[in-house]
C-alpha cells in the first residue's frame, strides 16, 4: 500500500488564551487530497487549530510544518492556503469579481488570466453571471459559494473551511454539503473542515477527527467513528446513543443492567468495569417475553423516517429508533444482537475523565 | 383630526425654523441682491472680487485646506491606533478625546491666547529650560493651530465610527489572500473609511472657512478671513447690502465644497453624521 505523503503535520502543539489551555500537546496529520474534518462541541480546541494553520495564532509550543517546511512563524499572507471563513467575510466595498480577483490582483496575474480565472470559478460554484452583483445582493448561500471561490480561484494546497456552512438553513446545508465533495473531487485538493455538526462530518468527510477540551478523541473514517466509537464522549457526540455500564464477565459475555448479553468484543479481561454503547436503531423491540428485558414505553416521538422512543427497562431509559408504532405505555420486550453491542474501556486517568462530555 | 394635533406638536419647531432660520436666509439673499435703496444690483456680489476680500478668500480658503490636512493627518493614525486598542473600555478613551468639546469653545481659544501670548506659560516655561521661546501668536500659524485644536474631534469621531466597523474577519480574509500590511491599508481599511474621512472633511473644512473668531482672537486682528470682514460690515460699517453680498458668495463655496466632497461618497454613509 502506498502511503500519500503528510501535506500537514502539527507536532506537539500547545495553545493557551488567558491561562485556559485550548490544545495541549497536540499531533496531528493531514495527507494530500483528504478531506478531514475537525469534530466536537464549541470550546473543544477545533477553530484553534485551523487559525493556527492558517496564521491568525502562533502556538505557545510546538510547530506546524506544511510540506514539510515548518511554517510555524510564517506570516498568513505568506501561506500557501486559504480560508473560508464562517461569516463568509466578503469585502462590502467590492464588486462580486473584485472580492474573487483580490488574491490574484496581489500575486499579480495578468488581466487576461484573472479574468478567466472569475468565470471558471463562478461557474465552479454554480453562479455564472454574477461578476458585478454587489456583496449585499446576495443571500447567505451564495456569499458563502463566493467566499469559496474567492478562496479556490489562488490553487492553494489546502483549503481550511470554518464552520462554512453553520449559518445556512439545513436544505441549503445539505446541498452545499454536495456541492463541497463535488468541489474536492473536481480541484483535487486538500480541505481541511471544521464542524460541530455530527452529520455534516459523517457525510463530507474522509477522515473524522473527534476532538474535545484540546484533545483528540478518535481519528478514523466516518464508518469507524460511527460504528465503533473509542470511549463514551464520541459515542455520545456521534449520534444519540445508549450508553451503560457494564461488566465484561469474560470474552464475549457482557453483563448491564443484572442481564448477562452476547456480545462480539474479547480481549477485556474478565470482571472488567466497561462502558457499553448500543445505538438506538440497533434495539430491536419483542413481545415481553422473547427479550432479554422488559420495560415500559414512555414517550414517543414521530421522526418522520422513524418513531423515537424511551423505553423504561431494569432502571435505565432506552433510546429506541424503529418504524413500528408502539403507544405509550406498552409492556415491551429489548433485544440486541450481539454485533451491535458495542464494547468500550472505562476513562482509566483522571485525563481521560476530563474529556467526558459536559452538559 | 388626531392626525392634526399630533402635527401640531410641530408647530414651535417650524416657528423657530420659520424666524430664524428661513427669514434671515431670505433677507441675507435680498440684501446681496439690492443696494440702499432697495433697487436691484449685483454690485455686492462683486465685491469679492474686490482686492482685500479677494485675498481673505483666498487666506480663508488656504488656512481651512491646512487646518482639514492637519485634522485628518492627526486623526486617521489616532482612530488607528484608538480602533486597534485591546481594551473593553474603548469607547471611555474616545470620549476623553471628546471631552474639550463639552467646554465653550471660545473659552478654550482665549486661553490658548494666555498659553502662548509672548510672556505666557508656554514661553516662560520655554525660557526656563534655556529654550527659545515661540512667537505664532498673531499669524495665521496661531489662527490654523486654534482650529485645528477647536476642529479636531469633528474629524476624529467620524472617521472613528467608520473604523469600528470594520470587521476584524475581513482584515483576516484580506491577510489570508495574501495581502501585507499596506495592501490592507490601501484596499481595505482606506476604503471602507471613506464615508468617516468625507464626513470629517466636512465638517472640519466647512466651518474653518467660516470661522472668524478664532482668527480675531489668536490672530489679533492682523490675519483677516473672509468672516472677519463680513463681520466687520455688518458690527462696524453698518454696511448690510455689502456683508449680505459676501456672505451669500460664501455660502456658494460651501455648497460647492459639501457637494464636491458628497460626490466621492458613493454610498451616502457619511451624510447621516451631520
Amino acid at each position: 500500500m502506498t502511503m500519500k505523503k503528510n501535506l500537514i503535520d502539527f507536532i506537539d502543539i500547545s495553545k493557551s488564551y488567558d491561562g485556559n489551555l485550548v490544545l495541549d500537546e497536540f499531533n496531528l496529520y493531514v495527507r494530500e487530497n483528504e478531506f478531514v474534518t475537525l469534530l466536537g462541541p464549541s470550546g473543544c480546541g477545533k477553530t484553534t487549530t485551523l487559525r493556527l494553520l492558517g496564521g491568525f495564532e502562533t502556538p505557545d509550543t510546538g510547530k506546524i510544518l506544511f510540506d514539510s517546511v515548518d511554517i510555524t512563524n510564517l506570516p498568513a499572507n505568506e501561506r500557501k492556503l486559504n480560508t473560508v471563513f464562517q461569516k463568509y467575510s466578503l469585502f462590502p466595498h467590492m464588486s462580486i469579481a473584485e472580492n474573487i480577483a483580490f488574491g490574484l490582483k496581489i500575486s499579480k496575474k495578468s488581466k487576461q488570466y484573472i479574468e478567466d480565472k472569475i468565470k471558471y470559478a463562478l461557474k465552479l460554484v454554480n453562479l455564472d453571471g454574477f461578476e458585478h452583483r454587489s456583496v449585499d445582493s446576495l443571500s447567505g448561500g451564495q456569499q458563502q459559494r463566493i467566499a469559496i471561490a474567492r478562496a479556490i480561484v489562488n490553487e492553494p494546497k489546502v483549503l481550511l473551511l470554518d464552520e462554512p456552512l453553520g449559518a445556512l438553513d439545513l436544505k441549503l446545508r445539505q446541498n452545499m454539503q454536495y456541492e463541497l465533495m463535488r468541489l474536492k473531487e473536481e480541484l483535487g485538493i486538500t480541505f481541511l473542515y471544521v464542524t460541530h455538526d455530527q452529520e455534516e462530518a459523517l457525510t463530507m468527510s474522509d477522515t473524522i477527527v473527534v476532538m474535545n477540551q484540546g484533545y483528540i478523541q478518535q481519528i478514523g473514517t466516518p464508518e469507524m467513528i460511527y460504528n465503533e466509537p473509542e470511549n463514551a464522549f464520541v459515542a455520545d457526540f456521534i449520534g444519540h446513543s445508549n450508553i451503560i455500564d457494564g461488566t465484561m464477565i469474560e470474552d464475549k459475555l457482557v453483563e448491564i443492567l443484572g442481564v448477562k448479553m452476547a456480545c462480539v468484543d474479547e480481549g477485556f479481561g474478565k470482571m472488567t468495569p466497561v462502558d457499553v454503547v448500543i445505538r438506538p436503531e440497533d434495539v430491536e423491540l419483542v413481545k415481553p417475553e422473547d427479550g432479554y428485558l422488559t420495560g415500559e414505553v414512555t414517550s414517543l416521538i414521530f421522526k418522520g423516517v422513524h418513531y423515537e422512543l424511551d423505553v423504561m427497562a431494569n432502571g435505565y431509559e432506552w433510546l429506541v429508533h424503529t418504524t413500528q408504532y408502539v403507544p405509550v405505555g406498552t409492556q415491551v420486550g429489548i433485544r440486541v444482537i450481539p454485533f451491535n453491542i458495542q464494547i468500550m474501556h472505562k476513562p482509566e486517568s483522571s485525563d481521560e475523565k476530563a474529556v467526558e462530555i459536559d452538559e | 383630526m388626531n392626525k392634526w394635533k399630533r402635527q401640531l406638536l410641530a408647530g414651535p419647531y417650524l416657528i423657530w425654523i420659520a424666524g430664524f432660520i428661513l427669514l434671515p436666509l431670505i433677507m441675507i439673499v435680498y440684501y446681496a441682491f439690492t443696494n440702499a435703496d432697495g433697487g436691484f444690483t449685483l454690485e455686492y456680489l462683486a465685491e469679492i472680487a474686490n482686492e482685500n476680500n479677494r485675498k481673505a478668500l483666498l487666506l480663508s480658503v488656504e488656512l481651512g485646506v491646512v487646518c482639514t490636512v492637519v485634522c485628518l493627518v492627526l486623526s486617521y493614525p489616532l482612530a488607528m491606533i484608538l480602533n486597534g486598542l485591546n481594551i473593553k473600555n474603548q469607547s471611555f478613551i474616545v470620549f476623553v478625546f471628546m471631552l474639550p468639546m463639552w467646554m465653550n469653545f471660545m473659552l478654550r481659544i482665549l486661553a490658548w491666547k494666555l498659553l502662548l501670548s509672548k510672556n505666557g506659560v508656554i514661553n516662560t516655561a520655554l525660557s526656563f529650560f534655556g529654550l527659545p521661546g515661540i512667537q505664532i501668536l498673531n499669524t495665521p500659524a496661531a489662527v490654523v493651530f486654534g482650529m485645528v485644536y477647536d476642529f479636531l474631534p469633528f474629524m476624529l469621531l467620524p472617521i472613528y465610527n467608520s473604523m469600528a466597523r470594520i470587521r476584524k474577519d475581513w482584515l483576516e480574509a484580506a491577510k489570508d489572500l495574501g495581502a501585507n500590511n499596506l495592501v490592507i491599508f490601501f484596499r481595505i481599511i482606506v476604503p471602507l473609511t471613506v464615508s468617516g474621512i468625507i464626513s470629517g472633511v466636512v465638517m472640519v473644512f466647512v466651518p474653518s472657512l467660516t470661522s472668524f473668531a478664532i482668527s480675531q482672537v489668536l490672530g489679533g486682528g492682523k490675519v483677516l478671513l473672509i468672516g472677519n470682514i463680513i463681520e466687520q460690515d455688518f458690527m462696524q460699517g453698518m454696511q448690510w447690502n455689502a456683508g449680505s453680498g459676501l456672505s451669500f458668495v460664501l455660502m456658494i463655496f460651501v455648497l460647492i465644497s459639501m457637494a464636491l466632497m458628497n460626490s466621492f461618497d458613493k454610498e451616502g454613509e457619511g451624510t447621516a453624521i451631520w
